[in-house]
């Protein structure tokens, strides 16, 4: 980039500086956000229900004052102004400092909870001392980092949820995207889980479905459902229909959207807390590729591992049990392998070369493992032990992947790092989505002026402007149908709709309303 | 044998397209030269820069590696003169360049009515990279730009409007119509965006027309006049966003006709068999249909380098744009157009109106009363789709029939309320008054 186009990129003043109200709502949403942090440092507060009510109090109240004060006396529509001016949303100082921040956070969580006050001995201390009250009236029992992270997470996805509204307030499909997220959040993943427990329940969450919950099949959780009875089954039951039969039904029907963008609780947080950083998702050619490896690899991993996980939950005795080792491992390959070949038997013509040779690589891969173990099995189950796999999974996967980069680094890489790299849920539901899905973007014939602002709005690094200016439509594996592209398109040029799957993938080499003789002298030359 | 060379001068919508298409088709070399950027970009979106939505980068459709794996040659180069005679072009760096084929692609540039006063420092158009640029010096915020006056109501003035307004610099904006792009849109659907301007607290002014512009000593613009009270705003920033003309410097010495911009047959040829010219720059010598014999819209560029691709790799083909269509944006409220509807309505025309009464949706049908055909339709804040009113209009479908399946039409996002049954009872009621 030559010295002058940075300029220009870098020079813009912001929009306007903040108003009055603006900045005693800031100082409202510090003072609440000053009485977490004095937590974390073990100030000990003697009235620990008052000062939890006031510190999450003061926190939804500043934010909820500052987003109605910044939106107040605007037009509806499009509220990007100065969005790569601002220090915060362009990487700049800010940025850096919230995603330092929010990384250190998510370091001592997941790995060292002792600093946050947890206690396993003896009661609580600092922040999450402080959490054990909200605890006890939800779960019965004194807090955990978990509860702290849960009730944190849940306040941002509401208040930033506000804001988000706010700031979509003429588009009715944001609008009620938002309040879906909000509704799955509060219900399904915080307190269905928490009352459960309560009242001596397994912890389940029916909104996190294997394979993002990659402990669903782990020994302790089979355990703690098979001990609980009928409702113990039942949450099986639901977890198994969940990823084989309702997700592949809905995502036929309204993609893969229905998930990412309306209930998960990931996509819950990167639409309202992490909306500010849409625009920094890398949307190069490059970084595409490195996604389509990467989350596959992810995807396969979670198999293998739950593959693991099961296989050394099973017994070897056909008559205790008829789901035994080996008739697992082979019902395994044989499920996977025909996913492939009906696939390949029926979608060939729609998947590039290197992905069906990098299909056939993970397929290979996965049944040699299979295999190898079939033939030495004893001990090493899978040449680690599952619990082994199961950890580094967590490990890297699950905190490092998810959490750390996925959220921790919001300001820099964008809000949907984990979702676009990392989610094997998204792996699986994008398959579906791209192969066998209504869903799709719809480009409005000729209209399409090339200008990006779908692109650069696209929180999943989808280039959308190069499907729309060919008059494409576009059908991309990992699009979460946030919606955001249609609506900062200026010319009314890209729709998200369930539609016939007769023209879904089409292709125009020429503009719509160009010479209709040229367009059917084309349309014979492809043919 | 020696390999064809095809020349485009210009890398915006047209000649790039032009050149994607030949590169489809051939295996020619293919050079586009241009001196206002090294890679093409989007011009429509010059604004959003400013406005800091986008950064440079985003403007360009192509990755950069693009233009060398697709074998295009770019060359940042102003281009001083073309001998036909000898097809051969000349550069400003004193190189010299033969073609076997040359595309004129050169866009526009913007126009100017005489003004006293209209070359003073801080008086800008807004269409080229550079242009931006200048705006980031004379405009960067309103301690530098106090105020500015915008000249001239279509188009290119109301996204200066608004992305002076993203800075908080206070605007009043001239235009001489009665209404805002009056000589575009029917009064009723211009006055829906007059309001909307408003809201913007715009200082719009109506009926007004520059008479000069006032400049300090150093030609450094001080302040405007308007012609018709006389009144003096004082200003730091003068838009002229009166129109634009094709852009024709390179062509003056030649012996390539032009009139306001290059004359091309229907074959996109210019009175040289192997030198083309297409998009803002091209004039038709018999205007096509309705549309005006210049077109500076983005897919007429767009159609009209399609269609010269393949003239020049060997399948000789006229440019044969189908139905009309346009679409834009003013500040919040999205415009689309399909088929004609003209601000004043024609013999035998019929403009049926409708608007919703917050101001922000509204549309208006155009039909031929005598036969009823369907002509054309504009809305506002409403989407709808250009691949099924474009087969209405090649079915000629009636204005009843398009009455009663207007939902059909309808682009908007899911979820979004939809007006279709008002619309239909309005204009209904309408009709029955009439014949009753």
């Amino acid at each position: 980039m030559s010295k002058l186009e940075r300029n220009m990129a870098m020079t813009g003043e912001k929009p306007a500086a903040l108003s009055k109200i603006q900045k005693i709502s800031s100082a409202i949403g510090l003072i609440g956000l000053s009485i977490l942090i004095l937590a974390i440092a073990n100030v000990n507060f003697p009235d620990k229900t008052l000062f939890l009510s006031l510190g999450l109090g003061l926190i939804s109240l500043g934010t909820i004052v500052f987003s109605y004060d910044l939106y107040k006396g605007k037009q509806p529509g499009i509220k990007n102004d100065g969005v790569w001016f601002k220090s915060m949303t362009s990487r700049g100082l800010f940025a850096w400092i919230t995603a330092l921040g929010l990384t250190f956070f998510y370091i001592v969580l997941y790995w060292y909870p002792q600093y946050l006050g947890l206690n396993a001995d003896a009661a609580n201390t600092g922040i999450i001392g402080l959490f054990d009250p909200l605890s006890k009236l939800i779960n019965g029992g004194p807090a955990s980092q978990w509860f702290v992270y849960g009730t944190l997470y849940t306040l941002a996805i509401f208040i930033f949820g506000y804001k988000f509204i706010k700031k979509y307030r003429h588009n009715r499909y944001e609008v009620l995207r938002t309040f879906s997220v909000m509704f799955f959040q509060l219900g399904f993943a915080f307190l269905i889980p928490e009352i459960l427990m309560r009242l001596n329940q397994p912890y389940f969450n029916p909104a996190n479905i294997w394979p993002l919950n990659y402990d669903f099949f782990a020994g302790y959780n089979l355990d703690s459902l098979f001990s609980s009875g009928t409702i113990g089954m039942v949450m099986f039951a639901f977890g198994l229909l969940s990823i084989f039969v309702i997700s592949p039904i809905l995502t036929y029907k309204y993609g893969k959207r229905w998930y990412c963008s309306w209930v998960c609780g990931c996509g819950g947080l990167a639409e309202t807390a992490g909306d500010p950083y849409r625009h920094l998702s890398d949307k190069s050619v490059f970084s595409w590729r490195v996604e389509r490896w990467v989350i596959h690899s992810v995807l396969v991993f979670v198999t293998v591992m739950t593959i693991a996980v099961i296989y050394s939950y099973l017994g070897q005795n056909p008559d205790e049990f008829w789901l035994t080792k080996d008739v697992f491992l082979w019902s395994s390959a044989g499920f996977l392998t025909l996913v492939f070949g009906l696939i390949m038997l029926f979608k060939r013509q729609e998947l590039a070369k290197d992905a069906k040779y990098a299909a056939a690589g993970y397929l290979v891969v996965i049944l040699a493992i299979i295999g190898l173990n079939y033939f030495n099995y004893q001990q090493d189950i899978f040449i680690f032990p599952s619990y082994k796999l199961r950890e580094t999974y967590g490990f890297l996967i699950g905190a490092a992947f998810s959490g750390v980069i996925g959220v921790g680094f919001y300001p820099i890489f964008g809000n949907r790092v984990w979702c676009r790299f990392g989610c094997p849920m998204a792996a699986v539901l994008g398959m579906q989505q791209r192969l066998f899905s209504k869903f799709r973007i719809t480009t409005n014939g000729g209209q399409c002026i090339s200008c990006g602002n779908c692109s650069t709005y696209c929180e999943m690094g989808i280039d959308v402007r190069a499907y729309a200016q060919k008059g494409e439509n576009i059908v991309r594996s990992s699009c979460v149908g946030c919606g955001i592209c249609a609506s900062v398109c200026p010319r009314g040029v890209l729709k998200l709709e369930n539609d016939s799957l007769e023209k879904r993938v089409n292709s125009e080499e020429v503009t719509l309303g160009n010479d209709t003789s040229l367009m059917d002298f084309i349309k014979e030359k492809t043919e | 044998m020696v390999q064809d060379h095809v020349i485009i001068i210009g890398n915006g919508i047209a000649g790039v397209t032009a050149a994607r298409h030949i590169r489809k088709l051939s295996d020619k070399r293919i050079t586009i030269i241009s001196s206002e950027s090294e890679y093409f970009f989007s011009r429509t979106a010059l604004m959003y820069v400013y406005m800091g939505h986008m950064q440079w980068r985003h403007l360009k459709p192509y990755e950069d590696h693009f233009w060398t794996k697709n074998r295009i040659q770019l060359l940042k180069a102003y281009v001083t003169s073309i001998i036909p005679e000898e097809n051969r072009i000349k550069l400003k760096d004193g190189r010299q360049i033969e073609y076997t084929q040359l595309i004129l692609a050169t866009g526009s540039e913007p126009q100017k009515f005489g003004w006293s006063g209209q070359d003073a420092k801080g008086v800008q158009g807004l269409y080229s990279k550079q242009d931006l640029e200048l705006l980031e010096k004379n405009a960067p915020n309103s301690e530098v730009c106090k105020k500015a006056v915008i000249v001239g109501g279509g188009l290119i003035g109301i996204e200066l409007a608004e992305m002076l307004s993203t800075r908080g610099i206070p605007v009043t904006f001239l235009v001489r119509e009665k209404h805002f792009w009056n000589n575009v849109l029917p009064a009723h659907d211009a006055k829906i965006i007059d309001e909307h301007i408003r809201k913007h607290n715009i200082d719009l002014r109506l009926n007004t027309n520059l008479e000069e512009v006032i400049t300090y000593d150093k030609n450094q613009v001080k302040a405007v006049r308007l012609k018709e009270t006389d009144e003096v705003i004082s200003c730091d920033l003068v838009g002229l966003t009166t129109g634009v003309k094709p852009r024709l410097e390179m062509l003056n010495q030649t012996s390539i006709q032009t009139n306001r911009g290059v004359l091309v047959n229907r074959f996109l040829e210019t009175n040289y068999s192997d030198i083309y010219a297409i998009g803002d720059c091209a004039e038709q010598q018999n205007p096509i249909d309705q549309r005006p014999p210049i077109e500076a819209v983005w897919y007429t560029g767009k159609m009209m380098g399609e269609t010269v691709a393949q003239t020049i790799c060997g399948r000789r083909m006229a440019y044969k744009p189908g139905h009309w269509f346009n679409s834009a944006k003013f500040f919040d409220i999205e415009y689309q157009t399909y088929g004609w509807v003209f601000p004043t309505a024609k013999e035998n025309h019929q403009h049926l109106h409708w608007s919703h009464r917050d101001g922000s949706k509204a549309m208006t049908i155009n039909f031929n009363q005598k036969n009823n055909q369907f002509v054309g339709i504009n809305t506002f804040g409403m989407r709808i789709r250009h691949e099924v009113i474009n087969n209405w209009l090649n079915e000629k479908k009636s204005i009843l029939e398009v009455l009663q399946q207007l939902e059909k039409v309808n682009f908007d996002p899911e979820f979004f309320k939809s007006y279709e049954k008002d619309i239909f009872k309005s204009f209904q009621k309408h009709l029955q008054k009439q014949e009753g």
